[in-house]
């Protein structure tokens, strides 16, 4: 299916994959076999010709060299017997032409097989000489430039200033640029104003923000457990530590091991200790309705799988039950794998619904943090009920013995003063406990379970036993250790070796800065994945990254000052029918922001936004009912209650996250619901999203805040309002003949909430902000209101240009 | 979640072509061409796929919509429809270990002793067909020469959330499609002012609040296929599709020239920028418009006669109902909406079910029925499937203390009932059969996977064929094992 719509769009647009080979008109050119054949004999072939074993048909092999005669595969191919045609008809897998000249020529070529592209270490390339191109100091520049030379294309010319500071603003801290900001860099005519912008937007605590709220979706973090009762779960100091992370440019790699292994240090901090609950992310069931050892199982799984996608790129998880159809994991691999993360000290299966555990969110082992006023003020409650408890203790040994006395007993006034004090000290150690913030972690049970081969991935047929290791076609770990460690484990990983963790990392701070990776597939770079569209570019910068000590920061500036980012978006409906997605960078990328984007853009533009970092999760307002009808009776939380104060206008990476029913407005707009892990997400375009934009009740309070502020400034006329307005919100200033339709827009509604001042009245005296003065009359802020409400509602503003 | 590759990138990208060119009205035949266009570079055929018919559908589609009647929690077959008459002879006495040969149970009746509960409620032949059915079910008794009742269905999936989340994704594992986004992101739309998916949960339910599932909103979920093809979720209270209603305040004519501004200002920045997706927006904003008119003409339920409101019983009268749900989703279907999903949850009775079940079986006996007996009546019925069915069964032998007319039952994945109607699916008909226990399938085995591969081929679809490349896998709602077309209960 897949394979004619290329073939279709082929036609249609003149911009296939291979399109290389056409323009440049020659038959001639050798077949790579990463680039061109792998793709086609993984999709097509490796089902019953690959890594697998137990489905291998024939005894056929093509994933490897040597083991076919490769004359019988083009003669397969080509057949006119269905008997013998390859793909055999009843696999509903073709070749189209295209694709078997392609093989035909690599087998005319001498058939070279290639390690896969990724599993081989980053070649040391330096960037292409481009004739003429002296001006392209940095080294992106030139592989881009060389790959569109080949195609017939160029660089576009720069973008405007303007839109370069809404551009690498949102890029880099998820928030746009204030007005002030704007003009500041617009009257910066010096060399360096846009180094200096990025180096100011690098400092800002905003971007640790926005970087973190990628990484939470890679491992999918979440305020719940995702699994029959959805239980709360408490791990924001996770949250707050992967944004300090990325705020004090922690390098990558001392970040990974941190989340592998931070536990295992020989005397962690607490940082890498909380990094360690990257462990306790997956989904988890509470007790009573699974079996338990089912559950472990499934935990761990879910935790090998989630190193699998964050960390290598890999789908380890497809060889739970047999060996990988396309990569060369074994089941061994897998469970090898498996051995590292099955020795969790702790329960499969969430507690009951007792005690103050469970409304803190926590299941052992947890850390706590208390601040120092806690900590003392704990202090001091455990001596004073130490000091009730001794005191009673001393009044029952008086009793006991003025019973063999036969005294009679004249201390219960006491006793019940002492009873409900201790009861008092009790309750408020109870509540300070509640206020103290934890965080689940990872720890190692002493004595190492052992691991098996799961039977076709069944948790009751364990097979034969297994040790830690990594998957043979990987470099081995260097560890001398007999028994090696998940700190082993973690030191491999990030190991210069190991050719995949910082290509896989580089690839999704790219794909952060122009929509699409290199690699398209961030989550997988396998046999199935997306070869690069720049893969020397890609090795390139991870060299790069190794050697600048995985420094993120340096990373990101390098990219964000190259002349390829720095494109102008525009051009023509050909050019982004031609390549809609911008792999080959001939301009600069143009695409729809994230739900988060748009919503804490609405808050920053209308000065709602309230910049707290770090903390809780909050709740802001949504539709009533929405986990009611799906929650259970005993369901911690059962009943949405949205928070008061200007707590609901934190940046949406703080929002509450509900596995079983996130934020509405957030995933009508393609956000994961965090139950799996998720590289990258989906840019839809939907009715549905039209509907938030325009009625959701937060952008509409967000509308009239904006509106009031405006009116508020008596000195100004309604333009230069409407022209504060629009480039508050788009960062740019309206052309005449928009300016002028606004203007005309401003009437209509003025004169429309003139004629019906009750619906003037209802929108503001239900808008319930604060910031809305009773002094404006109603036409005017409920038609100024309507006004903003448009800008908020373009495309422009939800989409980056 | 993404697609994964470039072709299927262009897959996306050929539908928005499609899109553009047709307007907003992508209809299942621009769609079923992108099925089409595939199949004609296919390999020749050689009997494997056949001829295609004319509307490029894999098969000739025998129902063009799907009413879902999602039993949350699993209801008790032996109670319901798989009647086991001698069973009372067995009351109060150990199941043979032969019988469950050491089925796996939950960690609620592990280890307990397994005594025989036969059901209380009685059972007799009705209408032409002489279909056994329970006496908890008066109305569906009455159309039971429409119902085609499995006794066969099996799962893999012992506890409620991944049983759920295997029948509506077609795996246990979250993160994958639901069957009505495959529907949509395979056909397309067959309206211009509604969503193709809806889901209704019931509000309330009779049988009891305790031992009540969670629901997540995965089992409507698009999975990997993009967010566009997930179940748009109405609300039985405040805006029926979330975001609807206009601000406070924001009245026609004003909602009017906003949105007549908007689209001129993308307009000119379309003409600046160029990037054709600006046209996407703008006709996306205009549904959204159409759809505030549209939802409320949908729900608003006064121009149904009483005697139509009849047939679907009481409690059609009280929002959130399961009935009052059922008649809006014959509302739904009739204004093209392909696929209608209700949950009705409280099915779970572990203890006191003959109580509860009485309760549950009020909730959606006469609204089921009334529901066949209305689409029928205009003709609907032929081309629109019925599906009604929870995640498992419930087990023949007792949880909790056993009488003659108190009893509980656990979860059961070995053999459970469902019943279709309409769409292409015989009447009148039971298929396979269960042991003399309801314990295990002893005739004719139909997997999850089997059935949702039937449904998928009433509509023309190879469930085989139906995929999307993610994770290294062509995912498919069947998965990847084996799953067949349950051929003998097709018209």
């Amino acid at each position: 299916m897949r394979r004619s719509c290329c073939l279709l769009l082929g036609v249609l647009t003149g911009l296939v994959w291979c399109g290389e080979a056409r323009s440049a008109g020659s038959d001639e050119r050798i077949v790579s076999f990463n680039q061109d054949v792998r793709p086609i004999l993984s999709d097509t072939c490796f089902f019953c010709h690959g890594p697998d074993e137990e489905d291998r048909q024939a005894d056929v092999r093509l994933d490897v060299a040597g083991h076919v005669d490769l004359d019988e595969l083009v003669a397969r191919i080509t057949s006119d017997d269905p008997d013998l045609l390859m793909p055999p008809p009843d696999s509903h897998k073709t070749l189209s032409p295209d694709q078997i000249e392609t093989l035909t020529r690599w087998v005319d070529q001498g058939a070279r097989y290639e390690k896969h592209w990724s599993f081989a270490p980053p070649a040391d390339v330096a960037p292409p000489a481009i004739p003429g191109g002296q001006e392209l100091s940095n080294g992106i520049d030139r592989f881009v430039v060389a790959a569109l030379d080949k195609r017939g294309m160029t660089l576009n010319e720069a973008a405007d200033k303007r839109t370069l500071i809404r551009r690498v603003t949102m890029d880099l801290t998820g928030l746009p640029p204030t007005r002030e900001q704007i003009h500041a860099f617009l009257d910066d005519d010096s060399p360096q104003a846009y180094e200096n912008l990025v180096d100011r937007l690098l400092e800002s605590p905003h971007y640790g923000e926005h970087r973190a709220r990628y990484w939470l979706d890679l491992v999918r973090f979440a305020d719940t457990n995702g699994l029959h009762h959805d239980h709360y779960r408490e791990m924001t100091p996770y949250r707050d530590w992967v944004i300090r992370a990325f705020n004090d440019n922690l390098p990558m790699d001392e970040f990974t091991i941190a989340q592998i292994a931070g536990d295992l240090f020989e005397q962690p901090s607490t940082d890498q200790l909380i990094a360690s609950g990257f462990n306790r992310l997956h989904l988890i069931i509470d007790r009573g309705t699974a079996l338990p050892e089912e559950s472990f199982m499934r935990n761990v799984v879910d935790r090998v799988s989630a190193v699998g996608t964050a960390f290598l790129g890999l789908t380890l998880e497809c060889a739970v039950c047999h060996d990988h159809k396309y990569d060369p994991i074994t089941q061994r691999d897998f469970y090898q794998f498996y051995a590292f993360f099955n020795n969790f000290d702790g329960e499969p299966e969430t507690g009951g619904r007792r005690g103050l555990d469970f409304k803190r969110g926590l299941q052992p082992p947890y850390l706590e943090l208390p601040s120092e006023d806690q900590q003392q003020e704990l202090a001091r409650l455990n001596r004073q009920i130490a000091e009730v408890q001794s005191s009673l203790k001393q009044l029952e040994q008086a009793a006991k013995a003025g019973e063999q006395a036969s005294k009679s007993n004249d201390d219960q006034p006491t006793r019940k003063q002492l009873d409900d004090e201790l009861k008092r000290l009790q309750a408020a150690r109870d509540q300070l406990i509640e206020s103290i913030p934890a965080t689940l972690i990872m720890k190692e049970r002493a004595e190492i379970r052992p691991a098996h081969i799961l039977v076709r991935g069944n948790y009751d047929q364990p097979g034969e036993a297994v040790q830690r290791d990594t998957p043979r076609f990987l470099p081995p770990m260097k560890s001398d250790r007999s028994i090696k460690t998940r700190m082993d484990l973690a030191q491999w990983l990030v190991d210069p070796d190991n050719p995949l963790t910082a290509r896989v990392a580089v690839n999704r701070f790219w794909q952060q800065l122009f929509g699409v990776g290199i690699v398209k597939t961030s989550e997988d770079f396998g046999a199935q994945g997306e070869p690069p569209s720049h893969p020397e570019l890609l090795d390139y910068l991870t060299n790069q990254f190794i050697e600048s000590g995985w420094n993120v920061k340096a990373l990101l500036r390098r990219i964000v000052l190259s002349q390829t980012y720095r494109q102008s978006s525009t051009a023509t409906p050909q050019q982004y029918i031609a390549d809609p997605e911008n792999r080959w960078l001939a301009r600069g990328s143009r695409y729809r922001y994230d739900a988060e984007v748009i919503r804490d853009q609405v808050l920053a533009v209308s000065g709602l936004l309230n910049p707290t970092l770090y903390g809780r999760s909050v709740k802001p307002p949504q539709p009533e009912g929405l986990w009611k009808i799906v929650a259970m009776p005993y369901s911690y939380p059962r009943v949405f209650e949205p928070d008061q104060g200007d707590k609901i206008y934190r940046r949406s990476v703080y929002s509450f996250w509900k596995r079983g029913l996130p934020p509405p407005q957030m995933t009508i707009f393609d956000a994961p619901t965090r139950e799996s892990c998720s590289a990258r997400r989906e840019r839809t375009n939907t009715p549905l999203q039209a509907l938030v934009l325009m009625n959701e009740q937060q952008y509409f309070t967000a509308a009239m805040t904006l509106a009031s502020q405006l009116l508020r400034q008596s000195e100004i006329s309604d333009q230069q309002r409407i022209e504060w307005a629009y480039e508050s919100i788009t960062s740019k200033i309206p052309s005449a003949s928009a300016m002028d339709r606004m203007i005309d827009a401003l009437k209509q509604f003025q004169s429309v909430y003139r004629d019906n001042p009750e619906a003037a009245e209802t929108m503001i005296s239900l808008a319930n902000s604060q910031s809305v003065s009773d002094r404006l009359p109603n036409a005017d802020l409920a038609a100024m209101t309507m006004l903003v409400h448009s800008l908020l509602n373009l495309d422009a503003t939800k989409t980056r240009e | 979640m993404t697609p994964n590759q470039p072709t299927d990138h262009r897959r996306g990208f050929l539908k928005d072509c499609l899109l553009r060119h047709c307007g907003m009205g992508l209809g299942a035949t621009a769609l079923a061409s992108v099925i089409s266009q595939s199949q004609s570079t296919a390999a020749p055929a050689s009997g494997g796929a056949g001829a295609l018919p004319g509307d490029g559908l894999h098969f000739p589609a025998r129902a063009k919509r799907v009413i879902f009647l999602f039993m949350a929690g699993a209801p008790s077959q032996i109670d319901l429809f798989d009647d086991k008459p001698d069973l009372h002879q067995q009351f109060g006495k150990p199941l043979p270990p032969s019988v469950s040969n050491g089925q796996r149970v939950t960690a609620m009746t592990k280890g307990k002793a397994q005594i025989v509960a036969p059901s209380m409620f009685s059972f007799a032949p009705q209408g032409q067909s002489g279909i056994q059915m329970s006496e908890l079910l008066p109305h569906l008794s009455n159309v039971a020469d429409d119902l085609c009742i499995i006794k066969s269905l099996n799962t893999d999936a012992i506890n409620h959330d991944p049983a759920k989340t295997l029948f509506c994704t077609g795996s246990q594992i979250p993160g994958k499609a639901s069957m009505g986004s495959w529907l949509s992101y395979g056909l397309g739309r067959m309206n211009e002012n509604l969503p193709d998916f809806v889901v209704m949960n019931s509000a309330y339910w009779t049988g009891g609040t305790g031992n009540v599932q969670a629901l997540y909103s995965r089992l409507w979920g698009s999975g990997f296929l993009p967010s566009k093809h997930q179940g748009v979720s109405f609300q039985p209270s405040g805006d029926p599709v979330l975001f609807l209603s206009n601000p406070p305040g924001v009245i026609k004519s004003s909602r009017r020239q906003m949105l007549d501004l908007v689209t001129e200002l993308n307009e000119q920045h379309l003409d600046a920028i160029g990037d054709p997706e600006i046209k996407t927006t703008i006709a996306q904003q205009q549904m959204a418009f159409r759809m505030q008119t549209s939802v409320p003409e949908l729900t608003d339920l006064s121009d149904e006669p009483e005697h139509v409101l009849a047939r679907y019983g009481p409690e059609v009268h009280k929002s959130g109902s399961f009935a009052r749900n059922c008649l809006l989703a014959r509302r739904m279907v009739e204004r093209g909406v392909r696929f209608v999903q209700l949950f009705h949850r409280g099915w779970d009775h572990h203890v006191g079910l003959p109580k509860k079940l009485r309760g549950q079986a009020y909730d959606v006996d006469q609204p089921s029925a009334g529901l066949i007996a209305d689409l029928k009546q205009r003709g609907l019925l032929d081309d629109t499937l019925i599906v009604f069915g929870g995640e498992f069964g419930r087990t023949t032998f007792c949880q909790g203390k056993l009488t003659p007319t108190n009893y509980g039952r656990d979860h059961h994945p070995r053999c459970f009932s469902v019943w279709m109607a309409g769409g292409g699916i015989k009447g009148g008909m039971t298929y396979g059969q269960t042991d003399e226990f309801s314990y295990n399938v002893v005739e004719n085995p139909v997997h999850v996977r089997d059935f949702n591969a039937t449904i998928l081929h009433q509509l023309g679809i190879d469930h085989k064929r139906l995929t999307f490349p993610f994770r290294g896998l062509d995912q498919r709602l069947t998965g990847v094992e084996e799953a067949h077309v349950v051929r003998q209960i097709l018209a």
